[in-house]
């Protein structure tokens, strides 16, 4: 098992190698330090300006092959060399406004963390449970009922989710904070309705995906087994056939990650909590390349490191791979 | 007038030229025509392409557009206008050119926004304007005004929903001779007309073709869609927006930026993602590995951070070239057309790894193994042999995606990264009515009219990818995957 693990946080580094390639080709080679510059300084600016403003910034040297360089050198003394050790260790740079962007993140991590990880482990509750009762009801007006329900959830854009939610709990009853945001033991006032709301958005497709797995675990024959023992429905779904069907909820959960972080994304700026989406968000607003530049590694990171975790819940939930 | 073809239509274009071509295969495959067949069988996904099938006449007839000439003495060279029209602007003309100020009330007589009234006397008044362009034919003023205007809409909408049930009544009327006449040469049927038989028939669903579900999707259409109509002439059926433009217009024109980022997304990125699928699954080693590694790279990037990144060096690549760009409307439809490009790009992978899945149980099968032994070459094994049978993996994920690609370009826009902002989208239009509904009296139309249209096209997309999958792919259908 732990070789198994071991293994797949091999993998998840040379993908993060990968991920750094990436942004660093669209940021860098793409959009090279001299359009940079333009942008920064404006459109009327001399050479000797722009070749100031590399120099400051360190954009000065080549960018992959430094063949001017001395043995490692070659390879060291680079834009990508640099850029690359200073994001392994946090340091993106400063803004355009001259805040340090790695202790920003640093700051906002928490909030955006808070939302994300209650949304994420709620969701895939909520979902589940959803999908046991219409799967204990199988093939009957309820069921159906309960399936067009969740189809119509799903059409429903996640925008609207939002918006609806903040403007009806938080404007009209008036249970919640509109928005905003307070550290410590408060901070859960804020979040509850941001969070709710996202549970909601996503009942729709993960419950009715739910649902399928459990209709076709309910077909196998361990079940017909567990039934002919005279264990009761609610037995046979709660113990016998929920078990079984973890390993494929565990894997859709996984693909659930992305939306997560898409949707904390948008909802910190339409509750006006300070996180990571927020910076995003300014970022892109203000066409501050450093910010996006930034948040798409660390976005990134944090994708990588929770598919991390997911992988070792199933060698829990999977004997097959535990035993690998 | 000068034909103007944007990006975007030339891939439309191509796409409906694409679909027809599938279309006439399919009809000369057995095999293919019937599984297709039973996707429509269903009653729901009859009523749900119906509803597409509206939805897209909209959106095509918003991809033809043109530019006017300008008016031009005699012997100097033809001017064109700066504006790009459609077809569908052409027939809304009457929408687009009732303009007013600010925002209105849904079928309201006066503004929204108290505004400064120059009286008879040369004294200003503070009081809600009269639109110019709602009720234009009622003159009273005050309560007598308040109870014309009543009678008025009643009038129209009466008026609208018996237009909607005659045009309905004259499709039954259409659809009962169809069946009547299909019936007919059929062999067990009796020989001569029977159009009471034929009604019976459609009124009882006992159609092999789902026509009642079909009517009546249709029925509630015209129903709905008379009294707008019929409304429309005189006032702003869902009132306007800031800038006072009608927002039945703005919706309707949202409806080609949806279906164009919902189908040119996945297509545009078709030959990759099943060509690298294929070639994985087949070729397997370290061919596989390095597939593999490149889609899990680009599936680690959170894919809003990446269209973001890209889309913010497109926006400065635009700014920076406008010679490249001349009218606005080239510019909007540019930024969509990359946003399509960098969308698929972004997510092309999904459909990549269940082609590839789909290829590796392929490969071991006899037919396969026989074309190996027989020497055929690994190219025409993957063409003539795989690339037939991951067809149904394909079309499925292709239909399933169209729904999530709409919702997701909403989403796009609010992060600031979708389409331009001038252009007419259900992300931009949510993305005012943001800040609307903060507002005292709350502003509550832009998002209910947004909502109401995208809800509907979201909704039956999503019914007919499911009875796509049910035909295509058995299993999941008997299971009531729904």
């Amino acid at each position: 098992m732990s070789s198994y693990i071991l293994r797949r946080a091999g993998y998840a580094l040379a993908v993060l190698f990968g991920v750094n390639l990436l942004t660093f080709v669209l940021f860098f080679a793409i959009n090279t330090p001299d359009d940079q510059a333009r942008l920064q300084l404006g459109r009327r600016v001399t050479a000797e300006a722009i070749e100031r403003w590399k120099a400051e910034h360190g954009y000065d040297r080549p960018l992959f092959f430094n063949s001017a360089g001395q043995g490692l050198g070659r390879l060291t003394d680079t834009v990508f060399f640099d850029t690359s050790r200073r994001a392994m260790s946090f340091d993106f740079g400063r803004t355009n406004e001259g805040v340090n962007i790695g202790e920003e993140i640093r700051q906002r991590l928490i909030p955006s963390l808070l939302i994300g990880a209650q949304v994420f482990v709620l969701a895939i509750s909520a979902a589940v449970l959803m999908a046991l009762g219409l799967a204990l009801f199988r093939a009957t007006n309820l069921d159906a009922v309960g399936v067009a329900v969740l189809v119509a959830m799903m059409s429903i854009s996640t925008l609207f989710y939002i918006i609806v939610g903040q403007f009806v709990v938080g404007r009209v009853l008036q249970i919640t904070p509109v928005s905003g945001f307070a550290p410590g033991g408060r901070a859960e006032t804020f979040l509850v309705l941001p969070i709710i709301v996202l549970v909601l958005s996503y009942l729709g497709p993960e419950a009715r995906l739910f649902r399928t797995v459990f209709l076709e675990e309910l077909g196998k024959d361990y079940v017909r087994t567990a039934r002919a023992k005279g264990l009761s429905e609610w037995v046979v779904l709660g113990r016998h056939v929920l078990r079984n069907s973890l390993i494929p909820i565990v894997t859709s959960s996984g693909t659930l990650l992305p939306a997560v972080i898409t949707s904390t994304i948008v909802t910190e700026t339409f509750f006006a909590i300070p996180g990571l989406g927020n910076f995003t968000i300014e970022g892109i607003t203000q066409q501050d390349f450093g910010i996006v530049r930034a948040m798409v590694f660390v976005g990134s990171v944090l994708y990588i490191l929770s598919y991390l975790i997911v992988d070792v819940v199933y060698t829990m939930v999977d004997p097959r791979i535990r035993l690998r | 007038m000068k034909p103007v073809l944007l990006w975007t239509d030339g891939v439309v274009l191509a796409l409906l030229l694409a679909l027809i071509w599938y279309a006439r295969s399919v009809a000369k495959t057995p095999h293919l025509a019937s599984t297709w067949r039973q996707a429509f069988r269903r009653p729901l996904g009859s009523a749900a392409a119906t509803v597409l099938a509206l939805f897209a006449i909209v959106g095509l007839l918003d991809c033809v557009h043109y530019r006017e000439a300008l008016p031009s003495a005699s012997g100097e060279e033809r001017a064109w206008s700066p504006e790009t029209l459609s077809a569908l602007d052409a027939l809304l003309s009457h929408l687009r050119a009732s303009r007013e100020t600010t925002y209105s009330r849904p079928l309201a007589l006066f503004g929204y926004e108290k505004q400064a009234i120059a009286l008879a006397d040369g004294r200003l008044e503070r009081a809600y304007p009269r639109l110019l362009h709602a009720g234009t034919t009622l003159t009273g003023s005050g309560d007598a005004l308040q109870e014309q205007w009543r009678t008025d809409v009643g009038r129209r909408s009466l008026l609208g929903l018996v237009g909607g049930a005659l045009a309905m009544a004259v499709l039954i009327l259409l659809t009962t001779w169809w069946q009547n006449w299909r019936m007919r040469t059929a062999q067990e049927a009796p020989r001569h007309n029977d159009l009471r038989a034929a009604w019976r028939a459609i009124a009882r669903g006992q159609t092999s073709f789902p026509v009642r579900a079909v009517l009546i999707t249709l029925g509630v259409v015209f129903l709905i869609g008379g009294p707008i109509l019929s409304l429309s002439t005189q006032y702003h059926v869902f009132g306007t927006d800031r800038i006072g433009n009608d927002l039945l217009y703005r919706v309707l024109k949202s409806i080609r930026t949806a279906l164009v980022i919902g189908t040119m997304t996945t297509l545009v990125t078709l030959p990759l993602s099943v060509g690298l699928g294929l070639i994985a699954g087949f070729v397997r080693g370290w061919v596989d590995e390095a597939i593999q590694y490149v889609y899990t790279v680009i599936n680690s990037i959170p894919y809003v951070l990446l269209i973001a990144a890209a889309i913010l060096l497109l926006i400065v690549f635009i700014d920076g070239h406008p010679d490249a760009f001349p009218t606005s409307a080239q510019r909007t439809d540019a930024r969509l057309f990359f946003l399509c490009v960098i969308l698929g790009l972004s997510s092309w992978t999904d459909l990549c790894r269940l082609v590839r899945g789909e290829v590796l149980k392929l490969r071991e099968l006899d037919f396969v193994q026989a074309a190996q032994a027989f020497g055929v070459s690994n190219r025409r094994i993957m063409r003539v042999h795989l690339l037939p049978n991951v067809m149904h993996v394909v079309l499925i994920n292709v239909v399933i995606r169209f729904s999530e690609l709409v919702l997701a370009e909403a989403t796009l826009s609010y992060v600031g990264v979708g389409v331009d902002p001038a252009m007419a989208s259900f992300g931009t239009l949510i993305n005012t009515a943001r800040l609307e509904l903060g507002r005292d009296p709350v502003i509550w139309w832009t998002l209910a009219s947004a909502f109401a249209f995208l809800f509907a096209l979201v909704l039956s997309a999503n019914y007919f990818a499911d009875a796509v999958r049910d035909a295509f792919d058995p299993r999941a259908a008997k299971l009531g995957g729904r």
